[in-house]
């Protein structure tokens, strides 16, 4: 850099932080400058969220340090962060549901007028004129129940301008978004930066990045990989330097006979969710449902193993159609759910290891109406075997496993039960290569076994690598169909995207 | 002028939301003024006497206490928590004003109400505390200290009585005295329910209380001092109910060890009737103060129509019961309604 | 590189255990808890003997097992409600309403046996309402059992407003004040017993246990596991309700006669067994034998207490502070780590100050 070149507004210069034994964060680098938007990118995992929450105030690094305007900052609550005006608008922003807009952009902060009150009418004109300023409509005096995420953001971002922040970073901001929206979101990006603030616009999905980012950063298991201009840059480039491995060993495909058909979904809706959706997995096929998230994916396998009732349409395994609403039918008929969010729903946190991989088996393990000891032990010991596990003891309770390994407890659990269906949502977030490629040759020789596997993706990669067919949802319907020989990573964004005419 | 046009176009379906939203936040206190009136014209066809000036009066004070009391649940409840111990707080508070005057008959107004005061903030001290020091759900706690400060009042008080001819008339003349036929504890009620209706519309502390029990973690985020602010909360409460005891004994005149039991079940009854959202976030103190004036019509109609006034407890808890399964039916039917309607378009 | 980043803003972080974890870490402190439940029921005893020379007596321990009987059995249901994570308040006026019905049926000519059979029915009845609030109407455990201790009571009141109802038969009064012939256990303590072993094998040894544990650790988790959480959180409400039923029937035989406010106010006591019992009030943690021994506990104080001559009023306190500190006690620790970790935050903002002020000289 030359001393012509403005010193940077925010600077994070090697910042380290880990969880116990985790390391979130080993080098943790990212400067901006005024008028810049700046791409941070990275695989699930990379530690963006993690550097995110260092720029909050959420934690505190275990090393290195934080410059605003040259000067060390030290936060130790994200109070602190705000006062020195960064701004963080998340992914699915924290708003109150009981307070109004205005109330939610001023929160802490309310204008003032004698003795102390609450100035509500400027209040109210301030937010009004910050969203005008934005150039959108959204009633400062509406509660914040109900909002569409694109709202929330809003009013996130108004809070940002409201306190004059100069940094706002936003966090996969795009990803529960529709197109539309995205595009209004551009827009304001674009407002921010030419008011001369500093943005981190954190993304996974690179075309958004390459169209908005004058610089982009990017990280991989913890480091800092790169900083440069998008103009000097290519997707691909970008891409190997997040993946920095070969794609293709990654996923270990094995031909499988397929068989009759196991799943078939006919015309499901659920109100707001999904619409007319129809489909069928065979006995030894994967089926991978792409799309963004917020496409409806999810919500499509939680109605077919009953977490949800769905409004019409049928499920039948086996031939059987299954009664809508009921988890416990479902798993009778031998579906099984790897769920989304393991730490929620996948694992009871708190119970050992055995209990976890025992939970769904129960009655199994059991004889004569109680579960004897050491049955338990041994059932869930052959399981962590054939997974290769890795474990001290057995009792000890699953969050002292890693993500990969808890992520094998899960499946494990669903394992045990034999099913006939499977459905993995996101069966590879947040873990580590190693496992990854695990967890793909072991679906691979499911299918390979007769199961039929339905599973749900974000990676690209890992859906053109895995899966027999390709379904693409777009807001809630099936967009596309794809075999697995005609499908590209191209076509399927384009259909994920509701791009479907231009396509093929 | 085609601009501006098609801003009202736009902005029109977004005020009729907003309006939506009003009507069923202002709702609950219109519903309960409606229930009012049916309540008391039912009671004043069967016996006229239920309008008379002295049962409207008695009805009017006995509300008051309520309604005191419900001022500081209603913050507390705003913060998703619950104070159960209300009534032992103004029990033990109206037996130390009685003390207080027994040994110093001369003692001044004053110094009584600052003594109230001062039981009360002691109580909702050590309720805050531990509330939220040792992170311990209000629930567990204030059951608690429901009974220690129920048998530490118990253990002072022993099998004594403080009587009315004990007290000062000055003092027993805030129980009886009206001012224009409104009974003084009406009035005194009336204007703490205005002062804190209006200071919870228009402090940051008291819309920091919203936000909290609209979602506490969001509020550690947004750097709202939640535990302070919870502590807070419990102190008002106790405070409140403090000098709501001082007020509870002008108006009995008498007090023993088990002034006020079971206040806290009417109480929370008063405010969940009165809309304050049993979860937190969302509710007035109007609201509460007419539920407890509804609670205590009924109470007083039930007596004018000849049923026994041994079923108000069974009223009360099925009311309770009732309020919060119409809430729960309301944000059900009506959360998807408001979500469908989109506040704006891009 | 784990699943740091799959955390909302809020959330905690893996570093830290969830927290029921930190209230208890680990199995090893469940032990002690335990032990000190032991110790404490040791101190209990040796106050006991060192008031009363007869303490020891086993007409004494007669006595003791006598006054906790019934909220010994009503701790039963509670302690399983609890560990779903749930609530129910309404206990002691659950007893209060079956008992209060029980005689009223005596009285208009029902024979005893049916009577007693109805009361527990209404129980169940009682304790289905319950259950349909919060699993189906899906209403916060906490606010709908407030409601119904108001209304079960209220409705109790309302049906023996101020007088009592007697003269049950003699031989079915006697169970409530004679002990099992040849023994000294009252009856009540026996039924205790009894369904105390059939708990702690339901609850530690069979599926339906493991399943109550898990909706209480996660309740979403168990029902993605596919566990009927609403339905066994249903049934759990409703044998709540059939033994405080039965407990109702005890408590009116004991005292040989009915009255609205029967045990009013116990939920207090049955609600400290479960904590003190060391059963974690966010549910998903416990066990049975903690509960038997809080039984203890609590028997042993309140019967040492009276013998000490402290009046009915100040054992409240003792009840209320023993509550407290049940729920106060397990969080000490996370206490002493949050001061600690605060203490070394403000260390190192100093020492990070001071190197910068160095740094700009």
């Amino acid at each position: 850099m030359t001393s012509i070149e403005p010193a940077p507004l925010l600077s994070l210069e090697h910042a380290e932080k880990s969880f116990g034994a985790v390391h979130a964060l080993e080098d943790g680098v990212v400067d901006l400058y005024a008028g810049e938007v700046h791409g941070l990118v990275g695989e699930n995992g990379a530690g963006k969220s993690t550097l995110v929450k260092i720029l909050a105030g959420v934690h505190r690094p275990d090393a290195g340090r934080l410059l605003l305007d040259g000067e060390e900052a030290i936060f130790d609550n994200a109070k602190q962060s705000q006062e020195a005006g960064i701004a963080i608008i998340f992914q699915e922003p924290t708003l109150f549901p009981d307070l109004t807009v205005a109330e939610n952009i001023f929160v802490g902060v309310q204008p003032l007028k004698r003795f102390r009150r609450i100035d509500g009418r400027r209040m109210r004109r301030e937010a009004g004129a910050v969203f005008d300023q934005l150039g959108v409509r959204l009633d400062p005096d509406r509660v914040a129940r109900g909002l569409s995420i694109a709202d929330q953001q809003l009013v996130e971002i108004g809070k940002a301008l409201t306190t004059n922040a100069r940094v706002i970073v936003m966090d996969e901001p795009t990803a529960a978004l529709a197109t539309t929206e995205v595009e209004r979101l551009f827009g304001i990006v674009e407002a921010l930066r030419a008011r001369g603030n500093a943005v981190l616009f954190v993304s996974h999905r690179l075309e958004e990045i390459f169209a908005i980012c004058r610089r982009v950063t990017v990280m991989r298991d913890g480091r800092h990989i790169l900083t440069r201009p998008t103009a000097e840059l290519t997707v691909q480039s970008v891409i190997r330097a997040m993946v920095g491995r070969d794609m293709d060993a990654l996923f270990p495909k094995v031909a499988a006979e397929q068989g009759p058909v196991v799943l078939k979904v006919e015309r499901l809706t659920r109100e707001g969710a999904f619409t007319d959706v129809s489909f069928e997995v065979r006995r030894g096929e994967i089926v991978a449902l792409a799309g963004l998230v917020g496409a409806g994916r999810t919500e499509v396998a939680r109605a077919i193993f009953g977490i949800d009732r769905f409004d019409a349409g049928s499920v039948e395994v086996g031939g059987r159609r299954l009664r809508p609403g009921s988890p416990t039918l479902a798993m009778a008929a031998g579906v099984g759910l790897v769920p989304e969010d393991r730490r929620q729903q996948g694992l009871v946190m708190d119970f050992s290891i055995e209990r976890n991989v025992a939970l769904a088996s129960l009655d199994h393990v059991r004889r004569a109406g109680v579960i004897p000891r050491g049955a338990e032990r041994r059932f869930a010991k052959d399981w962590a075997l054939r997974l290769q596990l890795k474990y001290s003891k057995l009792t000890s309770p699953v969050w002292t496993l890693s993500g990969g390994n808890q992520q094998k407890v899960v499946l494990a659990k669903w394992l045990a039960r034999q099913p006939s269906v499977l459905i993995v949502d996101e069966p590879t977030r947040g873990i580590d290569v190693g496992t990854k490629a695990e967890v793909h040759r072991l679906l691979s020789e499911l299918a390979a076994q007769g199961v039929a596997v339905l599973m749900i993706s974000s990676e690209l990669p890992e859906v053109l690598g895995m899966a027999d067919r390709i379904l693409v949802l777009f807001e809630g319907r099936v967009t596309r169909e794809f075999s697995r020989a005609e499908a590209t990573e191209d076509a399927i964004m384009q259909a994920a995207t509701g791009l479907v005419d231009q396509a093929a | 002028m085609t601009t501006i046009a098609e801003e009202k176009a736009v902005l029109e379906p977004q005020q009729r939301s907003h309006h939506v939203a009003e009507v069923l936040l202002r709702f609950r206190e219109l519903g309960i003024v409606l229930a009012l009136v049916l309540v008391v014209a039912g009671a004043a066809i069967v016996n006229t006497n239920f309008v008379s000036l002295t049962n409207v009066q008695q009805i009017l004070s006995g509300a008051a206490i309520i309604a005191l009391l419900a001022i500081g649940e209603t913050v507390v409840i705003i913060t998703r928590n619950v104070d159960l111990s209300v009534g032992s707080v103004l029990g033990i508070s109206a037996y130390a004003t009685g003390v207080l005057y027994v040994h110093h008959p001369h003692v001044s107004l004053a110094v009584v109400f600052l003594v109230a005061l001062g039981v009360g903030v002691v109580c909702g001290v050590v309720n805050g505390a531990i509330v939220t020091i040792a992170r311990v759900p209000s629930l567990v706690v204030t059951l608690g200290t429901l009974y220690i400060i129920r048998g530490i009042d118990g253990a002072w008080a022993g099998g004594n009585q403080v009587n009315a001819s004990m007290l000062p008339t000055s003092f027993n003349r805030i129980g009886y005295g009206t001012l224009a036929g409104i009974p003084y504890l009406a009035i005194i009620a009336g204007v703490a329910v205005a002062i804190a209706t209006y200071a919870m519309r228009s402090f940051r502390t008291a819309r920091d209380f919203y936000a909290i029990g609209s979602d506490p973690p969001a509020a550690r985020l947004a750097g709202i001092p939640v535990g302070s602010r919870v502590f807070l909360a419990f102190v008002l409460s106790g405070g409140i109910a403090g000098i709501a005891g001082a007020v509870w004994l002008s108006l009995y005149g008498s007090v023993d060890a088990i002034a006020g039991v079971g206040y806290e079940f009417q109480v929370i009854t008063a405010v969940v009737v009165g809309g304050v959202a049993i979860f937190g976030g969302s509710g007035t103190v109007l609201g509460a103060a007419l539920g407890a004036l509804l609670l205590n019509t009924i109470n007083s109609a039930l007596d004018v129509v000849n049923i026994s006034s041994f079923w108000t407890s069974a009223i009360a808890g099925a009311l309770l019961i009732a309020a919060i399964a119409f809430d729960r039916l309301i944000a059900v039917r009506v959360a998807p309604a408001l979500r469908t309607r989109r506040s704006s378009r891009g | 590189m784990a699943d740091i980043d799959d955390l909302k803003p809020g959330d905690e972080v893996p570093s830290r255990p969830p927290r029921q974890h930190r209230l208890r870490a680990g199995l090893g402190l469940v032990l002690r808890w335990e032990a000190l439940l032991v110790v404490l029921l040791g101190a209990t005893i040796a106050y006991g003997a060192s008031v009363s020379p007869y303490f020891l007596q086993s007409t004494n321990l007669f006595y003791i097992c006598l006054n906790v009987g019934e909220v010994a059995i009503m701790a039963l249901p509670l302690t399983l409600i609890v560990i779903t994570g749930e609530i129910d308040l309404s206990v002691a006026s659950m007893l209060g309403l079956c008992g209060v019905a029980m005689a009223e049926l005596f009285k208009h000519g029902w024979p005893i046996w049916p009577a007693m059979i109805a009361a527990v029915a209404l129980g169940a009845v009682l304790g289905a309402f319950n259950g349909f609030l919060v699993t189906r109407v899906g209403l916060p455990s906490l606010a709908v059992t407030i409601g119904t201790l108001t209304l079960y009571r209220g409705i109790a009141q309302g049906i023996l407003p101020t007088d009592t109802i007697g003269g049950f038969p003699a031989h079915l009064t006697n169970i409530g004040v004679v002990p099992i012939p040849g023994t000294h256990i009252p009856y009540s303590i026996a039924f205790f017993g009894a369904l105390a072993i059939v708990f702690a094998i339901v609850l530690h040894a069979t599926p339906l246990g493991r399943s109550i544990f898990a909706i209480g650790a996660n309740q979403e988790a168990a029902f993605f596991a596919g566990i009927r959480v609403k339905r066994i959180k249903f049934w759990l409400y409703v044998l709540c309700g059939v033994l405080c039923g039965f407990a109702g029937v005890l408590w009116t035989l004991r005292f040989a006669s009915a009255r609205y406010d029967a045990a009013i106010g116990q939920e207090l006591y049955v609600v400290t067994i479960v904590l003190l019992g060391g059963i974690s009030i966010f549910g998903g943690r416990g066990t049975i034998a903690g509960v038997v021994l809080a039984v203890a506990v609590l028997g042993c104080l309140q019967t040492a207490l009276t013998a000490d001559l402290v009046p009915a009023q100040d054992q409240q306190i003792v009840v209320g502070a023993l509550l407290l500190a049940s729920v106060i006690v397990p969080n000490a620790g996370d206490l002493y780590r949050r001061a600690r970790e605060r203490l070394r935050s403000a260390g190192a903002r100093r020492h990070r100050a001071a190197a910068v002020q160095a740094e700009s000289r």
